[in-house]
């Protein structure tokens, strides 16, 4: 099941790709080559539509079409998505770590395809030491004469810059991450316009996640037909699925879409820790709604659809797995506790919603709480749902919601400490206040 | 800022001519170089460089969490106890630094070496317990850590 279009450096005889010379010698570059040499940008764009490659940053977004809605301006800007910051994602530091001139490669012909001299790389600030090895490398493209004026001796000039970002959840948002590369607080745009027409400094703007660019390369060289043989119809290809939590064997499995979820956790990752029972998933990080551990949902194909059947979302595939010890409220917890410091301030429900129902949430583990405070809880998230510029307060109450539906007793365990103490309408009132 | 002319104008060619203030989250890192903060100074000189107001650099420092305006450890030893690091352990693993070094969450060591702090997810989630130590030459991830791990990097931060 395992399939390696992504995660190379993994197979035999290819552990040192992260050099140069081991990359071109396994036929690294080679596509680059042609595109820059013998296609037409809109040859590249027609390639990567004809593939089916989706957006593996979350949204699952067309890739091509996402390239073909580019205004007819310049310059134009292609930026790579390295923010990687969603709790339970850890892909894109294994690609950028051990096959980075394969992310490179896909970004340059990104940039061929866009028509843009100038691609910036956005890393999270924390992939410090990252960043450093992935600017040595870039010199040894401009080194090459890969990167620079007249590439490979065409009309064709490309530079790579990478910038750090420096703790900000939300700079994963595209407009956000641009907003940020201009040197602005990370808050996201109103769209439309979206980055195609005016992105970065107003410019056309392709963002593509970093795992989307690496699936590049190869679809190039092996074809738009190859790359359909992997995955579904409408998921093709292969996903680097990131399991963590309290699964035996933690890490990144590359497998082609519509493997289920059971295939991947007990068949490749080892099953459960510790041999006790799986009692919830998080397919996609804290952002998504938690999933309670079914047949139905263990049979369930790991595809964009699937997972949205099921009243879910795949997204980057952050797959974090929870056994039966554990409480969801405490999760819920964890989670809003992740948005209230991520979010970035910009829409009063998102700023002030993430705010109360921490401070809620606290309290459920602290005690004291009764039924009334578990439906305020409920109240807030409505109140942040579809009322926020960028999906973070949508995702704020994901974890909140779906765990209040499929575990209340988890709630209402905590809930029976609080009868114990008798507080009195009165004082819960005076309990409902901002504490500082 | 004067300190380092080659890194300012290499910080500044990455960006087009008309937008310097994309250098200010670069620039900004290279202020906290010295004294692993930024230093009140540095923002009338970084805004100078990026051609913006001295306000709008001390938002970006207020905003992004790898900034700091005021002066903490030496060494930031940030633990991730986000949800996936929590259930592998970190918030015990955390309290226990915080035991060892005999501060609370948030606190510097007496010798001012070493800050300890409980940070957001790190994008290493199959590797925890895992924290980042910060200082003014940048950031390096430890994972798999242990107790015994984290005090002998400890002992080692403190002679630095």
């Amino acid at each position: 099941m395992i399939e390696h279009v992504v995660l190379r450096h993994r197979l035999p005889g290819m552990e040192n790709i992260h050099q140069l010379a081991a990359y071109q010698a396994s036929g690294g570059f080679d596509a680059y080559r042609t595109v820059v040499t013998s296609m037409t940008p809109q040859s590249v764009v027609d390639l990567v539509k004809a593939s089916g490659l989706r957006g593996r940053g979350g949204a699952g977004f067309p890739t091509g079409v996402k390239w073909s809605f580019l205004s007819n301006r310049f310059p134009r800007y292609v930026v790579a998505n390295s923010d990687e910051s969603e709790p339970g994602t850890f892909k894109d530091r294994e690609i950028m770590e051990r096959n980075p001139f394969q992310f490179l490669e896909g970004l340059m012909i990104a940039s061929y395809a866009a028509q843009a001299s100038t691609a910036y790389n956005y890393l999270r600030g924390e992939f410090w030491e990252l960043a450093a090895r992935l600017d040595a490398q870039i010199a040894e493209l401009h080194a090459a004469g890969l990167l620079g004026k007249n590439v490979l001796g065409t009309q064709y000039s490309l530079t790579v810059h990478n910038h750090l970002g420096a703790g900000a959840y939300i700079c994963g948002e595209e407009s956000a991450l641009l907003e940020s590369i201009e040197g602005k607080l990370g808050q996201p745009r109103l769209k439309p316009p979206f980055p195609a027409d005016r992105g970065l400094y107003g410019q056309p703007t392709v963002v593509n996640n970093t795992e989307t660019l690496a699936n590049i390369p190869p679809i190039v060289a092996r074809g738009a037909e190859w790359y359909r043989t992997l995955g579904t119809e409408s998921s093709p290809g292969t996903k680097v699925m990131c399991l963590s939590g309290h699964v035996a064997n933690a890490g990144n499995y590359e497998v082609p879409f519509g493997i289920t979820f059971r295939d991947l956790i007990y068949g490749l990752a080892g099953g459960i820790r510790g041999g006790r029972a799986l009692k919830a998933i998080l397919p996609s990080g804290a952002s998504a709604p938690i999933l309670a551990a079914t047949d139905k949902v263990l049979d369930t194909r790991l595809t964009y659809e699937d997972v949205a059947a099921l009243g879910s979302q795949l997204g980057s595939a952050s797959i974090i797995l929870m056994d039966e010890t554990v409480d969801m409220s405490w999760v819920a917890m964890k989670t809003t506790h992740f948005f209230k410091h991520e979010s970035c301030g910009k829409c009063t429900p998102c700023r002030e919603g993430t705010y109360w129902m921490t401070h809620i949430l606290d309290r459920v583990h602290a005690g004291g709480v009764q039924a009334a405070d578990l439906a305020l809880l409920s109240d807030v998230t409505h109140q942040i749902g579809g009322k926020c510029l960028c999906p973070l307060g949508d995702f704020s109450t994901s974890a909140v919601v779906s765990s209040l539906k499929l575990f209340p007793a988890d709630y209402e365990q905590h809930l029976a400490v609080a009868a114990s103490v008798t507080a009195k309408p009165a004082a819960r009132a005076k309990v409902a206040q901002p504490v500082s | 800022m004067q300190k380092y002319p080659a890194e300012v104008a290499a910080i500044l060619a990455r960006y087009p001519a008309d937008s310097k203030r994309s250098a200010v989250m670069p620039l900004l890192y290279l202020a906290q170089r010295a004294e692993n903060y930024v230093p009140a100074a540095a923002i009338d000189e970084v805004a100078a460089l990026c051609e913006i107001a001295p306000t709008q650099v001390a938002s970006i420092v207020g905003f992004y969490s790898l900034y700091y305006d005021k002066q903490g450890g030496k060494h930031r030893i940030q633990i991730c106890t986000d949800l996936p690091c929590a259930l592998r352990g970190a918030d015990e693993f955390a309290a226990g630094v915080c035991a060892h070094l005999g501060v609370e969450m948030g606190g510097t060591t007496a010798d001012g070496k070493v800050t300890v702090e409980g940070v957001m997810c790190l994008a290493a989630c199959d590797r925890a317990p895992m924290f980042q130590v910060q200082n003014g030459a940048g950031l390096t991830f430890h994972e798999d850590q242990t107790l015994d791990s984290v005090k002998a990097l400890v002992a080692k931060l403190q002679t630095e």
